[in-house]
């Protein structure tokens, strides 16, 4: 309160610049008056009583300045000060002050960039309340080899009993045929249990969600959609609460739209993009089981009780399951070793970019700390030329203290400037900018320069103008008093110890520049040897083209509902296809056969007479395709046959396995005429097993049709007529016009059924480059990070030899004029200048080994410490630098040695 | 010859508040004079910090100050004391008091009265 006091009334004294001075003096004059007067009555003389009075008084400027100190508040009244004389200096010289803000306006205005994608991604992944509550729950069979094995039912229930979460949901994604619109069309979809919503805590933005208490047995009719298929599908319509729409010929009832920003936390971007969410019990069929093992392909999701760590939340479950393992040794056998394991939901977002973000903000970061140095060298140039004004004021009595805080004061000046300069230009490209961020990049935010961003732009500027201020700051210091003023008119020469922080500082910079250029050569390497690497298919003048087949819940309305029923239609449809203009091939497949399609269909393997004793069967990639399949991509037989038109529905089911499958599964074997059986994937909803065993009857070579990185994931196909999958793929190869096939292929398809919807018409040149997408992105955005830095580091010994060159004009002219070649004094300029580099390119190669193995896992076919990059980039950047000081060096192979003696 | 010890940082202002309570207004060179003299002229004020802490106590709202005329005629600013400063002078001399107390103890304290 009485602080609170005072401090307005100083702060209103600062504020109108009232003084107390002449106030003061008065009663100063007055107090030695009476002291005078004490004294003479004391019987001194007058002269004498007036000396011992003013004595006693003691320094009246001091008392004169305490007294102004406390009317006043120095802190505030000496930052105006510096800030009005900073901004003089900024003023005077312009050239100076526009490179400075500038380099800061990049380097902060980049940084804040991707932090912006950090804060959006990383740091706050999960938009909704108390995220840190959500979990995903997964069942491992370690014994079995399998993580994320699925849930059964009766698990599911012991869950929600389990007293450790709010809620437990299940979830299972697919797609469905949206009809009845003007164009069918294909949702993604997630059928969930009803208390979705209520777990994750948000709230729709027209009508309702499902309500936890809506259980049914089986589905419920009731769906709610996203914001996107709201305006995409329904054009927004306000009366869209209660209306009915078609999927998969069922009839279903709109509940309720989801607000504009919501995306569904899910893994793939497919999942994430779910526009269509539908109740299901799982308590009935298709779910309808009391059976422990039968392991559903469900996800579950959970939010823990609040105030519960994940670490208790864990140790509490795995209680329960040891309970469980004991209470139902039957169902869960000792060897398979099951146990279930909280991830935090956020990994969803997370788990795969965490690197790559941490890599782009690293680089970015060092190219902040470059642009610092740099700014710190000019300022260093600029103080040397200012040596002397720093010698008078400190000869006049200024405090050294307070130098050091006006020149802080300028460069956080210089900083926050370019800081706003860099919000602006952020501000300005934003839409550019958020163009170049791959889809595939996961995060459920959307991108927005917000208080937390603003904030860390702010904190940034403060933190490199302390960092660049501070060198030329603790220099000025340390001025040699009579050293700067003796040197009349020759200000411009600084200290031995000033050029050394100078050096210093160029070295740092190559140094952190070479780190960059490491890590940036190393991901262009891996995406080279990526790009490069063959991909055991031909992409070229292939289309792939997406249909999907009902699956109504109704038997009687599925009219591709027997093998024979959908044989029928698919071979229709590729007899249609081979009819489009310009192709010369066609084939088809089930969704999981595009090639490098994103979503797996992994499928349940059980080999004939090697029972897994776990009763857990391995997953296996699984596809559908029709015999030309193979021959369209131009993946050759090794052993065995290919498919022929004989594999057909009445035929005995046959399958072909690539190369990697047989080497883990048949290692010493050989895989003709073994037999198998697979279960049905997390694609579809037939849950069981299938019954009838199906023949190996040939082995094609890998491929990288799952993964570009990895060339030899097990893959299984089936024959397209005897499995009949309901999501289709048309594969096209010919010369093909890329704008007409999509609105072709509608066309052909519809006029064999009108109802079928048809998308995701893409090259598989698109499809191999959109894999590449992310790891671009960030090789693209490293790269230009480490030319920056470059450029920056090449300024900046550019500056530093040229300032050597100056200050030794003198020197060189005696040496010339004493007969020194001039190809020497060359050499002896550029010899400093290689010194330095190479000085900063040892320490750089240290920094780089370090960093090169923090990033290993972004790497690809490219060891950490690859000597051919190591050595490509020091050789680059000593080139540069050498580059860098040619100019500086010929200036002084150029001294004429009568000007430069005649100049002193 | 022994110096004058200078007022206790921080104890000035309680005497220049106690002063200004017994006497009434006083002017600055009397509130110097007056802490002199009641200490039987043991301590000298230090007038350096005299007129910056009358500002202090000034701005806190302790103390008021007007110019008027001295006994003697002479033009010289005046200093009373305020409600709120009466206050703070009893907040404070009760604080000293319970301090000088405690003190008081510590010098008393022999090995043997320790439990």
């Amino acid at each position: 309160m009485k602080f609170l006091r005072r401090f307005f009334i100083r702060l209103s004294n600062l504020a109108t610049g009232r003084s107390a001075d002449q106030r003061l003096q008065d009663e100063m004059a007055e107090h030695i008056a009476f002291q005078t007067e004490e004294n003479m009555r004391a019987g001194m003389s007058p002269t004498e009583a007036r000396r011992q009075a003013v004595l006693k008084f003691g320094a009246a400027e001091a008392i004169r300045e305490d007294h102004h100190a406390e009317q006043s508040l120095p802190f505030f009244e000496n930052l105006l000060f510096d800030l009005r004389y900073a901004v003089r200096m900024l003023v005077r010289s312009p050239g100076f002050s526009f490179i400075a803000i500038a380099t800061m306006a990049l380097g902060i205005g980049a940084t804040t960039a991707i932090f912006s994608l950090v804060d959006a991604t990383l740091l706050h992944p999960l938009p909704y309340p108390h995220p840190e509550e959500l979990v995903r729950i997964e069942d491992d069979l370690p014994g079995a080899g399998a993580t994320d094995a699925g849930i059964s039912i009766p698990e599911f229930k012991d869950l929600q009993r389990s007293g450790i979460f709010q809620y437990v949901v299940l979830e299972i994604f697919g797609s469905a045929n949206l009809t009845g619109a003007s164009q069918p069309s294909r949702l993604q979809y997630e059928g969930v249990s009803p208390g979705y919503f209520a777990m994750l805590g948000v709230k729709p933005e027209l009508g309702h969600t499902f309500d936890p208490l809506d259980q049914t047995p089986g589905f419920t009719l009731d769906v709610v959609i996203s914001d996107g298929a709201w305006k995409r599908v329904f054009g927004s319509d306000p009366h869209i609460v209660g209306k009915s729409l078609r999927l998969d010929n069922d009839s279903n009832r709109v509940i309720g739209v989801m607000p504009p920003g919501f995306r569904d936390p899910g893994r793939t971007v497919g999942e994430r993009n779910t526009e269509l969410w539908a109740a299901y019990g799982f308590s009935d069929d298709p779910a309808r089981s009391s059976n422990r093992s039968l392991r559903l392909p469900l996800e579950t999701v959970g939010r823990l009780k609040p105030g519960l760590t994940l670490q208790a939340a864990q140790s509490q479950l795995d209680g329960l399951v040891a309970s469980l393992r004991k209470q139902f040794p039957g169902d869960y056998p000792a060897d398979s070793k099951w146990t279930v394991r909280l991830v935090p939901l956020k990994e969803n977002v997370v788990g795969n970019v965490r690197q790559s973000l941490i890599l782009l903000f690293g680089a970015v970061a060092l190219v902040l700390l470059i642009g610092c140095v740099n700014v710190a060298n000019l300022l260093l140039a600029r103080a040397s030329a200012r040596s002397r004004e720093m010698a008078v004021r400190q000869a006049l009595g200024a405090a050294r203290k307070r130098l050091v805080r006006q020149l802080l004061t300028e460069s956080l000046l210089l900083s926050l400037l370019g800081g706003v300069a860099g919000l602006v230009i952020l501000f300005s490209m934003k839409g550019f900018l958020l163009r170049l961020i791959p889809e595939s990049l996961p995060r459920l935010n959307d991108l927005s320069i917000n208080w937390a961003v603003m904030l860390f732009a702010l904190a940034a500027s403060i933190a490199a103008g302390v960092i660049f201020g501070l060198a030329p700051a603790r220099q000025a210091g340390r001025v040699d008093l009579a050293h700067a003023l003796r040197m009349e008119g020759r200000g411009s020469k600084g200290s031995t110890k000033q050029t050394r922080t100078r050096r210093v500082l160029v070295v740092t910079e190559f140094a952190l520049s070479l780190v960059l250029m490491v890590a940036a050569g190393l991901l262009l390497r891996s995406f080279w040897d990526l790009y490069k690497a063959p991909l055991g298919f031909n992409p070229q003048h292939v289309m792939s083209v997406q249909s999907w087949l009902p699956n109504p819940d109704d038997p009687k309305t599925d009219i591709y509902g027997t093998a024979a029923q959908e044989a029928a239609f698919a071979r229709e449809l590729l007899r249609r296809s081979r009819l489009l203009p310009g192709v010369q091939e066609a084939a088809l497949g089930s969704e999981p056969s595009i090639p490098l399609h994103h979503d797996g269909n992994p499928s349940q393997l059980i080999v004939e007479g090697r029972q897994t004793e776990s009763k857990q069967p391995p997953l296996v990639e699984r596809s559908d395709v029709t015999p030309e399949y193979f021959h369209l991509l131009q993946i050759p037989v090794l052993r065995g046959r290919l498919f022929n038109d004989g594999d057909n529905e009445n035929a005995p089911l046959v399958a072909v396995i690539n190369q990697a499958m047989a080497e883990t599964y048949w290692r010493r074997e050989d895989p003709l005429g073994k037999r198998l059986r697979v279960g049905r994937g997390r694609v579809g909803v037939g849950l069981h097993a299938r019954k009838t065993w199906i023949t190996i009857v040939g082995v094609i070579a890998d491929a990288r049709t799952e993964s570009l990185a990895n060339g030899s994931v097990p893959q299984m196909y089936l024959s397209l007529y005897q499995d009949t999958p309901k999501e289709l793929a048309i594969f096209l190869r010919g010369q093909l016009d890329q704008e007409a096939i999509p609105r072709e292929v509608r066309a052909m398809v519809q006029s064999i059924d009108p109802e079928l919807p048809v998308y995701g018409a893409t090259t598989l040149d698109d499809a191999v480059s959109w894999s590449l997408e992310q790891r671009r992105f960030s090789m693209d955005i490293v790269a230009a990070f480490a030319a920056t830095a470059l450029l920056l580091a090449a300024l900046g010994i550019y500056g530093v030899i040229s300032y050597i060159v100056s200050e030794r004009t003198r020197d060189i002219g005696i040496r010339l004029a004493l007969g020194a070649q001039r190809g020497k004094i060359m050499a002896m300029v550029l010899r400093q200048g290689l010194g330095l580099a190479m000085a900063g390119a040892a320490l750089g190669l240290v920094g780089s080994v370090i960093v090169s193995h923090l990033m290993a896992g972004l790497l690809y076919g490219v060891r950490p410490t690859d000597l051919l990059t190591f050595a490509g980039v020091a050789v680059l950047l000593i080139g540069i630098a050498l580059l860098a000081c040619y100019l500086p060096a010929r200036r002084a192979m150029r001294v004429d040695p009568m000007v430069a003696l005649r100049y002193e | 010859m022994k110096e004058k010890p200078d007022v206790l940082q921080g104890t000035l202002a309680l005497m220049v508040l106690k002063t200004l309570d017994v006497l009434g207004p006083q002017h600055g060179w009397g509130i110097a004079r007056r802490v002199e003299q009641i200490s039987g002229d043991l301590l000298a004020v230090n007038q350096g910090t005299l007129y910056p802490l009358l500002l202090r106590l000034e701005n806190e709202g302790s103390i008021a100050s007007e110019w008027g005329a001295s006994e003697n005629n002479r033009r010289a600013r005046f200093y009373r004391l305020t409600a709120a400063g009466r206050k703070q002078l009893q907040a404070e001399a009760r604080d000293w008091e319970q301090m000088a107390a405690i003190i008081a103890r510590f010098f008393r304290v022999k090995a043997e009265d320790l439990p």
